[in-house]
C-alpha cells in the first residue's frame, strides 16, 4: 500500500499527548459512577421487562433503591441482598421489588459474606453471558467468513422493525457486508431503554433489546443464504450508553456507535455522565467483541472539513486512548473520519485522499470507518451520485475497514431500496476495477498530498497541547470542536451522575477491568 | 401550441420527453416488463420504453423507463410557491430599519422538537450567514437570538416573549412521517390559544418548506432551500412597517 512520508517521532508524540489527555479524564470518571451504569449492572444480573406503566423494571429499580438508600454504595449490592431475601432469580426479585413484595430496606438476615457471595454469583452469571456471545460471534465468522475490506455499511430506517428486516435482506442481497439499523430520532435523549418490538420510529427505529434480536435473526439467515457473515450495527451514544452496549451484547450485536463526544456536540448531553457510561460500555463491548465506531465524522458537518481537519485527528487519537483504557483492542477501534469537503474547491479529491491516508497510517490496524459525503451532497441525485463515486475510489484507494455507502438521495430522504442498490453497484463497479490502485502507486514525497498530511498533523499536535494544557472538558467547552460548545456543568443527564462512596461496589466492572485484555 | 403552454423537454420541443425511476415489487421477467409498461401507460405516458429493468431483491424489480407525457400546462397561469420579496441589500435594510423603525428589530429563532439539525437557523441567524451573505445577528439593527435546536414551543414562545421579539423563526428538517408538520403546527396553535398569534411575524423554514405550505399552517412566510439570510430580512422588515 502507497505510504505518506510521515515522522514517526511525531506520530509517537502524539500519541502519548492523546494517552495524558485520555488519563486525565479517566482520573475523574474512575471517582464517579451514574443512574444508567447503574441499570447496567441490573440488566447484566438478569433484569428485563417492563412495569404495568410500561416502565423498565432497570429504572424502577434503580428509582425506588434512590429514594431510600446512599446512592454512593451503588445497587450491587442492595440487589445481591435482595436477592437473597426473595430466594428467586433476579428477575423474579425486580419484578417482587417493583409490586412491593420486598424492599431494598427491609430487616437484613444476611451476613455481608453471604451478600458477597451472591454477587459473586451474580456477576459471574453476567460475565458467562459476555463470554458467550463473543463465542457465538466468533463461530459464526469461522463458519462464514468476513468479505474483504473495505467491508460495504448500508443503512436501513423505516422505524418499524418489521419493514427494516425486509429492507436489510435486501440490502444483503445487493451486497451489504454490515447493516446498521439507524435509530429513531432523539432517542439519545431518553434515560431509559424501550422495550419489545416497535414499529413506530421517527427518522430511524428504537433501539430496544427485542429489535436488536429480531435484525440479528434475520441476519443470521442472511448470512447462512449469501455465506458470508453480516454484521449487525446500532447505536449506544446518548443517555444509555451502558445499558445499550449491555443490551447489544445480549443480542449478539457487532458494531455500536459508541462516542461520547457525539453525544455532548450534538446532543447536548452532559459531558461527565457521558464519559462515565462510556467507559462502562466500552469494557463491556470489549468483553463481548463488538466493534466501536466513533463519531469524529460529524464534526465537518458544522465545522469545515479541511480548516477543522486537525480536530477528526485529534479526537480520533483521543477516542483511540480512551478505548485502550477500557480494553478494546485495535479490531474494535471504529473510529470515524469523513469524506466532507466542499466539492467546489479545486483539489479537493486530494485534500480527501490526504486525510483519509493520514487517518490508514495513523490507525493502522483499526477497521477505520469512513463516512460517504453529506453536507455538500446535491438533491441533485445524479451529481450526488458522481460524488459517492469518487468516495468509493478514495476508500479502496487507502484501504478503509467500515465503508458507509454514499447514498444518491442523501440530500432528500432516507434511503429507498433501489437508492441502496444503485449505491451499491457503484461502490462493487469501484472497489473491483480499482481494487489494487493503492498497492500500485506512490505519494510524491513533497507532492500536495504528502504536504497537506504532514500540515493536519502539524495541526493536530499543537491543538493536542493545547487540550492537553486545559483538560478535555475545558476543550470541549470553549467550542474546540465541531464548533460548538458544550458547558462542563450544562446539558442533560448530569443529575444522574454521583461520586462513589467508600462502600461503592461495581463488581462487574472490577472484574472486567481484573481480567484486561483477552487473547483467544 | 401556443408560446405558454409548455411540456417536458427531451431534445425537440414539446417532445414531453420524460425520465423515471422505480421499483415494483414483483420478480424481474418478462411480465413485471410489462406490468412496468402498464403502470406508466396508467400515468397516461405515451411511448413507453423500459429501458432497464433489474432484480434488486427477492420479489423487487427495479425499472429505468422513458416515456411521453401528454398533458400540458399553460405557464402564464403559474404561481411560484416562494416568497415574493424585493431583494434589498445589507445596508438598504439597515438603512430601512434605521429610518422607518427607529428602534431595533428583534428576532428569536430555533429548531423545535427533537429536530437537532441547526445548520440552517444559523445559516440565517449567525453572524456568518450562508453563501456569502451575512447573517442576521450581523446586522447592526437586528437582535437576534438564536436558541439552537431541540427548543420546546413554550421555550420559544417565552423567549419571543422576555426579548419583546418580533418575529419568531423555526427551522425544521426531519420529514419523515410529516413530523415538521406536527411540530410546526403545534407552535401555531400554542400561540394561537395564548393569543400571541398576532403579536409576532412567524416565519418557517427548511429544506422541504415552502412558502405554500408554511401558509397553509398559519405562519406568515416560509424559506426553503438556498435561502439567504437578506432576502429573510428583507421580508421581515417590510412585513413589520406593513404592520405598524
Ligand atoms: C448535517 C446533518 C446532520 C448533522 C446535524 C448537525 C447540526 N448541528 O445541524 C447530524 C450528524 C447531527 C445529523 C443527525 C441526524 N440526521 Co441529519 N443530516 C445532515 C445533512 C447531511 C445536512 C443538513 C444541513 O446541514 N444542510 C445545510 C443547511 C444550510 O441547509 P438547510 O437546513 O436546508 O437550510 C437552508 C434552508 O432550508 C433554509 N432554512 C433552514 N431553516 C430555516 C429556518 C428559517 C427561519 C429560515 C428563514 C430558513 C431556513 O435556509 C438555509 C440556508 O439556505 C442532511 C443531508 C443533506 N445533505 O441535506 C442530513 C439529514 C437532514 N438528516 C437526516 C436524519 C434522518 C438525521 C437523523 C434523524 C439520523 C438519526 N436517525 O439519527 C439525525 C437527527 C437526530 C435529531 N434529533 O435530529 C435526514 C432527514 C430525512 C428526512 N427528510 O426526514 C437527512 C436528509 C439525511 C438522510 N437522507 O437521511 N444530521
Amino acid at each position: 500500500m502507497a505510504k505518506l512520508p510521515l515522522n514517526q517521532e511525531q506520530i509517537d508524540r502524539v500519541k502519548d499527548l492523546a494517552r495524558t489527555v485520555a488519563d486525565d479524564v479517566q482520573r475523574f470518571f474512575s471517582r464517579h459512577s451514574s443512574i444508567s451504569v447503574e441499570r447496567t449492572v441490573l440488566r447484566l444480573y438478569g433484569v428485563d421487562g417492563v412495569d404495568g406503566e410500561g416502565i423498565p423494571l432497570p429504572n424502577r429499580l434503580v428509582d425506588l433503591w434512590r429514594e431510600d438508600n446512599d446512592i454512593s454504595s451503588g445497587i450491587s449490592r442492595s440487589f445481591a441482598r435482595a436477592v437473597l431475601t426473595s430466594g428467586k432469580d433476579p428477575q423474579t426479585t425486580a419484578e417482587l421489588i417493583c409490586r412491593g413484595k420486598i424492599t431494598f430496606n427491609g430487616p437484613n438476615k444476611f451476613s455481608d459474606d453471604a451478600i458477597k457471595e451472591k454477587e459473586g454469583e451474580l456477576v459471574k452469571r453476567a460475565v458467562a453471558a459476555l463470554d458467550a456471545t463473543r463465542k457465538r460471534k466468533l463461530e459464526k465468522i469461522e463458519k462464514h467468513p468476513l468479505p474483504k475490506q473495505p467491508w460495504r455499511y448500508l443503512i436501513v430506517a423505516t422505524g418499524n422493525v418489521y419493514e427494516d428486516r425486509i429492507q436489510a435482506r435486501s440490502a444483503v442481497m445487493a451486497g451489504a457486508d454490515i447493516i446498521a439499523q439507524i435509530r429513531s430520532t432523539a432517542q439519545s435523549l431518553l434515560d431509559y431503554v424501550p422495550y419489545g418490538p416497535t414499529t413506530e420510529g421517527f427518522g430511524g427505529t428504537f433501539a430496544t433489546q427485542a429489535n436488536f434480536r429480531i435484525m440479528r435473526d434475520a441476519l443470521d439467515e442472511a448470512s447462512e443464504d449469501q455465506g458470508r457473515y453480516i454484521r449487525l450495527v446500532n447505536y449506544s451514544s446518548g443517555l444509555c450508553m451502558a445499558e445499550i452496549a449491555a443490551c447489544a451484547a445480549l443480542e449478539d450485536l457487532d458494531i455500536l456507535l459508541n462516542d461520547s463526544m457525539y453525544g455532548i456536540l450534538f446532543r447536548d448531553i452532559n459531558m461527565k455522565r457521558t464519559f462515565i457510561d462510556q467507559y462502562f460500555s466500552r469494557l463491556i463491548c470489549s468483553r463481548a467483541k463488538i466493534i466501536i465506531n466513533t463519531g469524529e465524522d460529524n464534526y465537518l458537518t458544522t465545522a469545515d472539513a479541511i480548516d477543522q481537519a486537525y480536530t477528526v485527528t485529534a479526537s480520533q487519537l483521543i477516542n483511540e486512548a480512551m478505548a485502550r483504557n477500557a480494553l478494546l483492542t485495535d479490531d474494535l477501534l471504529g473510529l470515524g473520519h469523513a469524506f466532507e469537503i466542499n466539492p467546489q474547491i479545486e483539489n479537493a479529491f486530494l485534500y480527501e485522499l490526504a486525510h483519509a491516508q493520514l487517518a490508514r497510517q495513523l490507525f493502522p490496524e483499526v477497521p477505520l470507518k469512513y463516512m460517504p459525503p453529506t453536507r455538500y451532497k446535491s438533491t441533485d441525485i445524479f451529481y450526488s451520485h458522481a460524488q459517492d463515486t469518487l468516495f468509493n475510489l478514495a476508500s479502496v484507494l487507502t484501504g478503509q475497514g467500515i465503508h458507509l455507502a454514499g447514498i444518491l438521495t442523501e440530500a432528500i430522504h432516507n434511503p429507498f431500496m433501489q437508492d441502496r442498490y444503485l449505491s451499491l453497484r457503484s461502490i462493487d463497479y469501484v472497489f473491483n476495477i480499482a481494487r489494487g490502485l493503492g498497492d500500485e502507486i506512490e505519494f510524491k514525497r513533497n507532492g500536495f498530498i504528502a504536504g497537506r498530511a504532514r500540515q493536519v498533523l502539524d495541526e493536530t499536535e499543537s491543538f493536542l497541547k493545547s487540550i492537553h494544557e486545559t483538560g478535555l472538558m475545558e476543550a470541549i467547552s470553549r467550542g474546540q470542536f465541531a464548533g460548538i460548545s458544550r458547558p462542563v456543568g450544562g446539558g442533560k443527564g448530569l443529575d444522574g451522575v454521583f461520586e462513589k462512596g467508600p462502600a461503592y461496589s461495581n463488581p462487574i466492572m472490577e472484574r472486567l477491568e481484573e481480567d484486561g485484555v483477552l487473547h483467544e | 401550441m401556443s408560446e405558454t403552454m409548455i411540456r417536458p423537454y427531451g431534445d425537440t420541443l414539446n417532445d414531453g420527453m420524460v425520465q423515471l425511476s422505480f421499483t415494483l415489487p414483483v420478480e424481474n421477467g418478462p411480465k413485471a416488463r410489462k406490468a412496468a409498461e402498464i403502470y406508466v401507460s396508467k400515468l397516461n405516458f405515451k411511448d413507453i420504453a423500459v429501458v432497464h429493468a433489474e432484480r434488486i431483491a427477492d420479489n423487487f424489480t427495479f425499472f429505468v423507463v422513458y416515456a411521453r407525457a401528454v398533458p400540458t400546462l399553460d405557464y402564464s397561469e403559474v404561481k411560484p410557491a416562494e416568497v415574493e420579496i424585493e431583494a434589498m441589500s445589507f445596508s438598504e435594510i439597515n438603512r430601512l430599519i434605521k429610518s422607518k423603525l427607529n428602534r431595533p428589530l428583534t428576532v428569536v429563532g430555533a429548531t423545535i422538537g427533537s429536530d437537532a439539525h441547526t445548520v440552517g437557523i444559523d445559516a440565517i441567524m449567525n453572524m456568518k450567514g450562508y453563501n456569502q451573505d451575512y447573517g442576521l445577528e450581523r446586522y447592526p439593527h437586528i437582535n437576534a437570538c438564536n436558541m439552537g435546536a431541540q427548543v420546546s414551543c413554550e421555550a420559544l414562545i417565552e423567549k419571543a416573549l422576555e426579548l419583546n421579539a418580533d418575529a419568531i423563526l423555526v427551522s425544521q428538517t426531519i420529514t419523515q412521517r410529516d413530523v415538521y408538520i406536527r411540530n410546526l403546527t403545534e407552535l401555531v396553535e400554542l400561540l394561537k390559544t395564548e393569543n400571541l398569534r398576532d403579536r409576532f411575524i412567524l416565519i418557517a423554514g427548511g429544506p422541504r418548506v415552502t412558502n405554500d405550505l408554511a401558509k397553509k399552517l398559519g405562519y406568515d412566510a416560509g424559506f426553503g432551500p438556498g435561502t439567504v439570510p437578506s432576502s429573510v430580512a428583507s421580508f421581515l422588515i417590510v412585513r413589520i412597517l406593513e404592520k405598524m
